[in-house]
């Protein structure tokens, strides 16, 4: 650590709470809990759907009470879903075009790539390889971005095919029939990514690796130390701390009892998406 | 005087040639006269046709009487010397009245005079079946009494039939004790309509017999179907037993061309009772083809099965079924497959398209057909049949769409392609991104771990 004083520590003589940062809104955490949520429910739903013929996918089906029951629990996590996403639209467009805060359409705290990135990943390989130093991130590492467009672009894709199924007669008026059939293609196989791409990809790059293991709790609890903050995105840490923004951040640490509910949120929704996805690939390889 | 059996052959002869179903108390319908039934496909002999005439009077219990004049003017012959025939019965079971008396082999010959008198044959003196023995003491050899002196119609079925080889034994396998035989409408009769099924049982239930005669042990795969269930849980006589199928005394193979579950005649068979339906299926393309000899076109029990018939609402059913379509359909069965109404029924759920939802059940015509309901025209009522709202547009779905073959339709074939492509390279990609990042980890620990272990030294 080369700056920062408020690192964990002691000074004169009493034990000072490691300095915490605000890196996720409250609403923002509340909108990925929502998306874990309705995911999961997603994908407890689809994939039976999407591996119908696997004993276990008619197991469950008998289990929760029929196809019927799983459509519903489906539709609904789907329009759950669907509001979160329309909630971040609007967010975005009230906060990038209403209030026209800066650096959320471009910049350096934008989701949107940046010639950075492309270097980032380059570096980035360099580094695995042993080639080079570890590149400083931004407010979004490459990967992060990554994540958030696959989640977006997945959603608008697997949302419209899903609605398209779901109102065919209506969809039927302005489609010709063999939109529906690719509705069917689009819908499993981008599911199918997302599921595969969520639980193995996401949760190893954010949660599982070493130095997150076993669970980055910034996305639950909105807050991170500062050893995490610099650790994780350098750039992001000295440009805020070159400008002077630096204070601005901290907040108060998360209360024990909100971190342990999170905790443990956290650890179910992993080992459910740990779970389908062994379950997943053993249907998917078994036939 | 006639046994229950042959009455209940006769009656069912008669109601063949009729087309009156009054044989049995229950109104059924098994032995209505039909133009391709195998019993009239044959030449009628002259008794039948005498039968016949009567019949068409009305004169039912005549017919009786006709037929079996021979029997009934020796009965009356009896009946002239009441004092001789009762003397003799008096005679004979003043020994064989004795309950628990043995012959020296130790078998009973004991006879229960109150079940024999109540029976079928009670009137009959015991010299008209066991006519070798005349005189006290019984020669030391008695003959086997032989039904078929009698009943002749009856045994000349049996002898051609596959219970043959048992001789005059197979007459009481099925009709019980010799001396308590009863009318087959009484219910005790082991052939009464609802008794059958366990009296067939009693050999083709049985694990050993069958496995020794290398036959299916079909007794509890009926009692299960809907046939079985009506019959014995609903008491429904109309409900098809095994004599409904096989026959009664001339059951033959089914590889047999003149066999009721002969292949070719079972829609016949089953039409017997199902009348309409096998109307809908000569119809359709199975049983023209069924007819024009193909032994591919499917018959009644390749959906429906022989014993274990189920009800067709049943999800098990109707899942089985799907594949047994699929057994001849191979390619549209795997396009179905690949499509949402497939991934539904495979969860069980019978609210679906399945294959007769749109094609039909028995009468399954071309798609050229203007009948067919997946004919251009009729899709939209056909489709719309669960989908309200359907129009054409929406009916232009491809139910069987192929998304491997290009020329099928080039845009979902590069949709599909597309869709992997993204699916592959994503994850390809960062498979790759994970694994090196991840070593890159394990080694910076590793590391970090032997310098501070260096540190330590």
């Amino acid at each position: 650590m080369s700056s920062g004083g408020g690192k964990s520590g002691v000074m004169a003589g009493q034990t000072v709470a490691p300095k915490v940062y605000r890196r996720f809104t409250p609403m923002q955490t509340l909108l990925h809990a929502t998306v874990v949520t309705t995911f999961l429910g997603l994908a407890l739903t689809g994939l039976p759907l999407r591996f119908s013929t696997s004993p276990l996918a008619k197991g469950f089906a008998t289990t929760v009470g029929g196809f019927a029951a799983i459509l519903f629990f489906h539709k609904m996590c789907a329009v759950i879903l669907t509001l979160a996403f329309l909630a971040h639209v609007g967010q975005i467009f009230y906060r990038g075009v209403i209030r026209r805060e800066k650096g959320i359409f471009w910049g350096p705290t934008s989701m949107v790539p940046q010639w950075k990135d492309l270097k980032d990943l380059f570096a980035n390989f360099r580094w695995f390889m042993g080639l080079g130093s570890k590149p400083r991130f931004e407010r979004y590492a490459y990967w992060e971005k990554f994540d958030y467009w696959a989640v977006f672009w997945g959603m608008v894709v697997i949302g419209i095919s899903g609605y398209a199924m779901w109102f065919a007669p209506f969809f039927a008026r302005f489609l010709p029939g063999w939109a529906l059939n690719a509705a069917l293609i689009i819908h499993g196989d981008e599911a199918l990514l997302a599921v595969l791409f969520i639980f193995a990809i996401h949760f190893f790059n954010t949660h599982l690796r070493p130095g997150s293991f076993p669970m980055d709790m910034v996305v639950l609890t909105g807050r991170e130390t500062e050893v995490e903050f610099e650790e994780k995105r350098a750039m992001e840490y000295s440009r805020l701390a070159g400008e002077g923004k630096l204070e601005s951040r901290v907040d108060l640490p998360p209360s024990s009892s909100f971190v342990t509910v999170a905790r443990i949120a956290g650890f179910v929704a992993v080992a459910i998406g740990l779970t389908l996805l062994a379950l997943t690939l053993m249907a998917y390889f078994s036939g | 005087m006639t046994s229950p059996d042959s009455r209940f052959e006769e009656q069912k002869t008669v109601a063949d040639l009729c087309g009156k179903q009054d044989y049995s108390n229950a109104g059924c319908k098994w032995n209505l006269g039909r133009s391709r039934t195998m019993l009239s496909s044959k030449p009628l002999n002259p008794a039948k046709e005498a039968i016949h005439r009567n019949c068409q009077s009305g004169e039912h219990g005549m017919v009786h009487r006709y037929r079996l004049l021979p029997v009934a003017v020796c009965t009356v012959l009896f009946l002239l010397v009441p004092g001789l025939l009762m003397g003799q019965q008096l005679d004979c079971l003043s020994c064989h009245g004795n309950p628990g008396m043995q012959d020296s082999a130790g078998h009973s010959i004991s006879i229960a005079a109150d079940a024999f008198h109540a029976s079928v044959h009670g009137a009959l003196g015991c010299t008209a079946c066991h006519s070798d023995i005349k005189t006290f003491p019984h020669p030391a050899k008695i003959a086997e009494v032989q039904c078929g002196t009698c009943h002749t119609q009856e045994a000349s079925g049996l002898a051609g039939s596959v219970h043959a080889r048992q001789g005059a034994k197979a007459c009481l396998q099925c009709h019980g004790n010799p001396h308590a035989i009863v009318k087959v409408t009484d219910r005790n009769s082991p052939v009464y309509p609802l008794n059958i099924p366990h009296t067939c049982g009693t050999c083709h239930g049985n694990a050993k017999f069958v496995k020794k005669h290398h036959l299916k042990n079909v007794y509890g795969e009926y009692e299960d179907s809907i046939h079985g269930a009506a019959l014995t849980n609903e008491g429904l006589l109309v409900a098809a037993n095994c004599s409904s199928c096989h026959g009664t005394h001339h059951i033959l193979p089914h590889t047999n061309p003149k066999s009721p579950t002969y292949r070719k005649n079972i829609p016949d068979t089953c039409g017997k009772c199902h009348e309409g339906i096998e109307a809908k299926y000569l119809a359709g393309m199975h049983g023209k083809a069924m007819l024009a000899g193909s032994k591919k076109a499917p018959v009644c029990t390749d959906c429906h099965t022989a014993h274990r018939i189920s009800e067709p609402a049943q999800t098990a059913f109707q899942e089985r079924t799907i594949g047994t379509c699929g057994g001849c359909h191979r390619e549209k069965y795997a396009t179905y497959r690949d499509t949402f109404h497939a991934q539904v029924s495979a969860l069980g759920y019978t609210e679906v398209a399945h294959c007769w939802d749109c094609h039909g059940a028995h009468e399954v015509l071309p798609a050229s057909d203007p009948l067919s309901p997946v004919n251009r025209a009729n899709l939209v009522k056909t489709c719309g049949k669960c989908h309200s709202g359907a129009n054409v547009k929406f009916v232009s779905y491809e139910p069987h769409a192929n998304a491997y073959d290009f020329h099928f339709n080039p845009a979902l074939y590069s949709i599909r392609l597309f869709m992997d492509l993204l699916l592959w390279s994503v994850l390809g990609f960062f498979a790759i991104h994970t694994v090196l990042w991840f070593t890159r980890l394990q080694c910076a620990r590793w590391k970090a771990r032997t310098a501070k272990g260096d540190e330590h030294e």
